[in-house]
């Protein structure tokens, strides 16, 4: 019986190991835990676009891909596991979605020379190619992100936001933090005052902060928050009766799920965006024909048109251009990992591309190169419309502050490539 | 049949009251010991040390650390996490500091800084006793992960507040960074951990150990009898931080490399060492195996039957997995509330009688 | 008055209506704790379970839909109905009283008599349990929760401060309603406690099971009903939290909350619970308050902390039970050798 038990355990054990497929890629998705309800449409629309390209178009360049998902509960030690179960199977990209995993999986990654792409989360300063080889985070950066909302409030202020004052309430962690350096040296160049409020994971309880900020009646709140700390701090910002248009969230506090539960009091709280919203687009008509008719939709199937399943679908999006690229280049539709990092590397997003994939002016023009992993720093601001129940990009996209962002990367970077004895790659 | 005593004679008292008095459990451990350090590393590769063995490892030493403190001593401690945050942090700290030191002497300096806190921490269980003590104890583990978020000083003001371990080596092999072998993070947790194991079980049969024991049964009655409670209880605050910061800084640097304090030594760490202490067996070294066993092991098991062979969405397949534990949990406990420990032990009890009833 | 004064003040009441919010958890805790020496770590899952029964049912879906979908490769979500919230509750109840027969039956009948810490260990297998089923059964995206609960800021005490004081204070209705919901709560329990015959049941066992059981007072009966009480207690905790902040998986994370709580006082008393949840409560907000404001930290102390809330309340706690080991409403520890 003992054998018998230990065979089978051994069994399982290798079985982890799926049957080698043409073009694979992990899609370490969160469905439960405290962050699934985020986890959940990102994962879904990264997975549906797949499906639809190997379901419309036989996969990409004539090779279907192998889509893995891996939970991981947003949990740091799940994601070393889902990383170390798959990636002996050729995979092309990673995309962790959750800042502590990716720190995990960048020393990983690197050593093994798989591309993670980490797209508007993670280590910002990754975002200089010369030090992060494999590690790309086009389009947008958290450092853009604050940028973008401070150039916002410059543009409603006519460009002069000296002695206005400026909180950020974060999530009490590395994500929370990453934009306060950029913050202090924005605030410095542009003379407004800014404060700093954490909160605490998970955040279900912030009425000291709001209670805070009510008091202090700061002209513009920007938020830094994740899970559940969104739909509370919207709430409570709605219960204080803080003007909403002066509460502008980054891209990961901005979805349905952070605004549906306080009703109709958080109209026109805003948040930013790197990718188009909504579902009027002609790729949706396919994803309906192909996967959602056909039963093949990840998950339940009710997530379509929210804006995480748009993200999601817009990183995938973002990986099979990158797989065309890199199968152009190289001549072959099989790629490798290090092929698949030369195409990520060379990735030229254009709207004449956009358009022609059913996805119009879906996200900004951007272009990747050895030097620059992140794109040039474009995002728009979207509006949420609570009588029409969704998000509207409210500007066009426009870029962040590149004089301070770029100068923080070098410097972050650097001590990077210092700490770990890293040689420019370029 | 060969597992009895008969024709295993002893002749010291010494020899009686060795770990193993069976000559086929003596044979058993040295064997184990062989498989452990001189087959399994030339087994392994990156999946099974990073998904299974660190893990197990490392949690083990933990356990032995909490089991120390709740199974032989009595106190209930939830505050693991933040003790384990301290042993991780005083290691990149050190490593950062002084960087020509081999990381060996890192880790145990980390242990005994970890021990320090501890001892601090542990101060109030003088007057606060059993889920009084619990609960107080959860004071430092929010505590200490405030104050590792707070203070720049402690992640070297990096700017997200994450950190990192630079590689180190120990005889040339690198064992921490990305570029360690597999087979070297192995040895030197394994190390760490029958070094640990050993320790521990040669303290808790001793002079040391009784004295916990009977502050745990009952410190007014021990007190009477002539143990200080005062020493017997920092002591096992002492030594159990010292293995549990052992096993933080291993977790940090050898396991996971890059740590973000709230969401790796957070509060779900301290129930998850208290699990497997309960569930391998309270006041058993062995115990302590076998809970970090089955709480590193059965996730991934089940996780690669369920998804990997079964081919269930993952997200059913991760809710399914509470619930199995779940259950597991309680049918255990009602099966036998005393741990696996104690089924290990009935099981031992039944095979020296075997194949004889009596 | 000074500024910081009124200021303090009103973080003052807004602690208070926090602690009620806390106690409403922590009462679930003494219930069980009472009657059955059980420290019940489950109760803040059974929150969750319960909250995510009452919106299921209220908006009419499909348990086990995914479950369901998966094997059978339907396409089942909702049964196109909407319940009325009153409606909804009574049916959740059932359900709580469902669950709580169950886990008595399946679990703790089995373990009567054990060491504390073993209960308690399975009831962190029962909280296992319930996350991962109330997950598949419901769905783990996040949720509204609307059963009519006024939210927002209370015209009224705006208005009449501001006269007062020249500063409006900030106070929840739904904080108001929690107040009341909990004030009513501890009324009847007291009440069913002190003079149904059931209550006297319950206290007896409290006191001494085999006592209780010799005069013929059924136990089994009783844990059933002290565990249904505490799925109701949980009911309305979930209600009140799930409002506010939607229904999803941190809402069982609310028991970390109401921990310290228990402690400060005590894990056997049903006003312990109220009183520790104000001084909770209003402990970690004056203190945030403080710590976090220039004008005051900073002029005293030349340096200011914040999300100081989660641990203060446990240092809070850890400072009177230094004085009161057994809290401030505990038994008195009696130790006998």
């Amino acid at each position: 019986m003992k054998t018998k038990l230990l065979t089978a355990f051994a069994a399982a054990f290798m079985a982890a190991a799926p049957a080698l497929a043409e073009l694979t890629i992990v899609d370490t998705s969160y469905r439960t835990g405290p962050y699934a309800a985020n986890g959940i449409p990102f994962s879904d629309g990264y997975q549906d676009y797949f499906t639809l390209l190997n379901e419309r178009d036989g996969g990409i360049g004539g090779e279907m891909i192998n889509l893995v998902e891996c939970e991981t509960g947003y949990n740091t030690e799940k994601g070393v596991e889902c990383y170390e179960a798959t990636k002996g199977d050729d995979v092309l990209v990673y995309q962790p979605l959750s800042t502590g995993i990716t720190y995990q999986l960048i020393p990983k990654a690197t050593a093994d020379g798989i591309p993670l792409h980490t797209m508007g989360y993670g280590r910002t300063s990754a975002k200089n190619g010369d030090v992060f080889n494999w590690v790309f985070n086009y389009p947008a950066n958290y450092w853009d992100g604050a940028s973008l909302a401070v150039t916002h409030i410059l543009d409603e202020n006519g460009g002069d936001i000296n002695g206005k004052s400026i909180t950020l309430i974060y999530h009490n962690s590395a994500y929370g933090k990453e934009p306060i350096r950029t913050l202090e040296e924005l605030s410095k160049k542009h003379g407004f005052n800014l404060t700093l409020l954490p909160v605490d994971h998970p955040g279900q309880e912030q009425k000291s902060q709001w209670l805070q900020i009510r008091r202090e009646k700061p002209d513009y709140v920007v938020m830094w928050g994740w899970g559940v700390m969104n739909p509370v701090a919207i709430q409570e910002a709605v219960n204080i009766r803080y003007p909403m248009e002066n509460f502008i969230g980054i891209w990961w506090s901005g979805s349905e799920n952070d605004v549906k539960s306080a009703g109709a009091g958080a109209n026109g709280y805003k948040a930013l965006a790197f990718h188009n919203l909504g579902d009027d687009y002609p790729v949706y008509g396919d994803i309906q024909k192909y996967v959602s008719d056909a039963g093949k939709a990840a998950g339940v199937g009710d997530q379509m048109g929210t804006v995480l399943y748009n993200r999601g679908m817009y990183a995938a999006m973002l990986a099979a251009e990158a797989i065309k690229t890199a199968q152009e280049m190289h001549g072959t539709s099989k790629i490798t990992a290090a092929q698949m990092r030369d195409g990520m590397e060379n990735l030229e997003i254009t709207e004449a591309k956009m358009a022609a994939i059913g996805l119009p002016n879906f996200g900004p023009e951007f272009k990747v190169s050895c030097e620059n992993h992140g794109g040039n720093g474009f995002g728009a601001v979207s509006q949420w419309d609570a009588a029409a129940g969704e998000f509207k990009l409210i500007t066009e996209y426009y870029q962040s502050d590149q004089d301070v962002i770029q100068q923080l990367i070098e410097e972050d970077s650097a001590s990077y490539a210092a700490e770990n004895g890293i040689e420019g790659g370029c | 049949m060969f597992y009895r005593e008969a024709g295993d004679f002893k002749t010291s008292y010494s020899e009686d009251n060795q770990t193993f008095p069976i000559k086929f459990d003596r044979w058993r451990y040295y064997f184990v010991l062989v498989v452990a350090f001189a087959v399994v590393p030339f087994l392994i590769n990156d999946y099974w040390v990073n998904a299974v063995f660190l893990p197990f490892l490392i949690y083990s030493i933990a356990a032995i650390g909490l089991n120390i403190l709740v199974g032989y001593c009595g106190q209930v401690s939830l505050g693991t996490g933040g003790f384990m945050a301290v042993g991780a942090y005083a290691c990149y700290k050190l490593m950062t500091s002084f960087p020509d030191v081999n990381i060996f002497f890192h880790v145990l300096v980390s242990g005994g800084i970890t021990a320090l806190v501890c001892v601090a921490f542990g101060l109030p269980s003088l007057r606060i006793k059993g889920f009084y003590l619990a609960v107080a104890t959860l004071a430092a583990q929010f505590f200490l992960v405030w104050l590792f978020n707070k203070v720049a000083w402690f992640y070297n003001y990096s700017a997200s507040g994450q950190i990192n371990a630079p590689e180190r080596t120990v005889f040339g092999v690198p064992v921490t960074g990305a570029q360690t072998e597999p087979w070297a993070a192995y040895m030197f947790c394994l190390v760490f951990l029958v070094i640990s194991a050993v320790i521990a079980r040669n303290l808790t049969r001793g002079m040391q150990g009784r004295k916990w024991m009977a502050i745990r049964d009952m410190d007014i009655a021990a007190e009477i009898i002539g143990v200080n409670p005062l020493k017997a209880k920092l002591s096992a605050f002492a030594v159990s931080g010292f293995f549990v910061g052992i096993s933080g800084a291993l977790f940090f640097a050898v396991y996971l490399g890059a740590v973000e304090v709230g969401e790796v030594f957070g509060i779900s760490k301290s129930f998850i060492v208290l699990f497997m202490v309960i569930i391998g067996g309270l006041g058993s070294i062995f115990g302590s195996f076998a809970g970090a066993a089955f709480l590193v092991l059965l996730p991934v098991l089940l996780k690669n039957v369920l998804v990997g062979t079964l081919g269930w969405p993952t997200d059913i397949a991760a809710h399914l997995e509470f619930m199995v534990i779940g259950a597991l949990i309680v049918t255990f406990l009602i099966a036998e509330p005393h741990g696996l420990a104690q089924l290990w032990r009935v099981a031992k009890e039944k095979l020296r009688l075997w194949p004889f009833p009596h | 008055m000074p500024e910081q004064v009124i200021f303090g003040m009103e973080v003052f009441l807004n602690g208070l209506m926090a602690g009620v919010l806390y106690a409403l958890v922590a009462l679930g805790f003494v219930l069980i704790y009472k009657a059955s020496g059980i420290f019940n770590y489950a109760q803040g899952v059974m929150a969750l379970f319960a909250a995510l029964t009452l919106v299921g049912i209220m908006e009419g879906q499909v348990p086990f839909s995914h479950l369901i979908n998966a094997a059978l490769g339907t396409d089942l979500h909702h049964f196109g109905w909407h319940v009325p919230a009153f409606l909804a509750i009574l049916l959740t109840m059932v359900v709580m009283v469902a669950l709580s027969w169950v886990v008595n039956t399946i679990i703790f009948r089995h373990l009567v008599n054990q060491d504390a810490i073993i209960l308690f260990m399975a009831t962190i297998g029962l909280a296992y349990f319930l996350e991962g089923f109330g997950d598949i059964m419901w769905g783990s995206e996040i949720k509204k929760l609307d059963v009519g609960l006024p939210q927002g800021i209370n015209g009224l005490i705006d208005e009449t401060t501001f006269k007062i004081f020249d500063y409006g204070f900030f106070i929840d209705n739904l904080d108001i309603v929690a107040t009341i919901v909990a004030a009513l709560l501890v009324g009847a329990l007291v009440a069913f406690a002190q003079y149904s015959k059931q209550g006297r049941a319950m206290r007896a066992v409290a006191d001494d099971h085999q006592a209780a059981l010799s005069v013929g007072i059924s136990l089994n009966f009783i844990w059933v009903m002290v565990w249904s009480l505490a799925g109701f207690v949980a009911l309305v905790a979930g209600i009140m939290w799930g409002t506010k902040s939607g229904v999803q998986f941190s809402l069982s994370l609310i028991a970390l909350k109401a921990l310290p709580v228990l402690m400060l006082g005590g894990f056997t008393s049903i006003p312990g619970a109220i009183v520790g949840g104000l001084i909770i409560g209003v402990g970690e907000k004056l203190f945030e308050f403080i710590m976090s404001s220039q004008a005051i930290a900073g002029e005293l102390f030349g340096f200011t902390l914040s999300a100081t809330e989660n641990w203060f309340a446990y240092v809070l706690a850890l400072i009177f039970l230094v004085f009161r080991p057994q809290g401030l409403f505990g038994e008195k520890i009696i130790e006998r050798v």
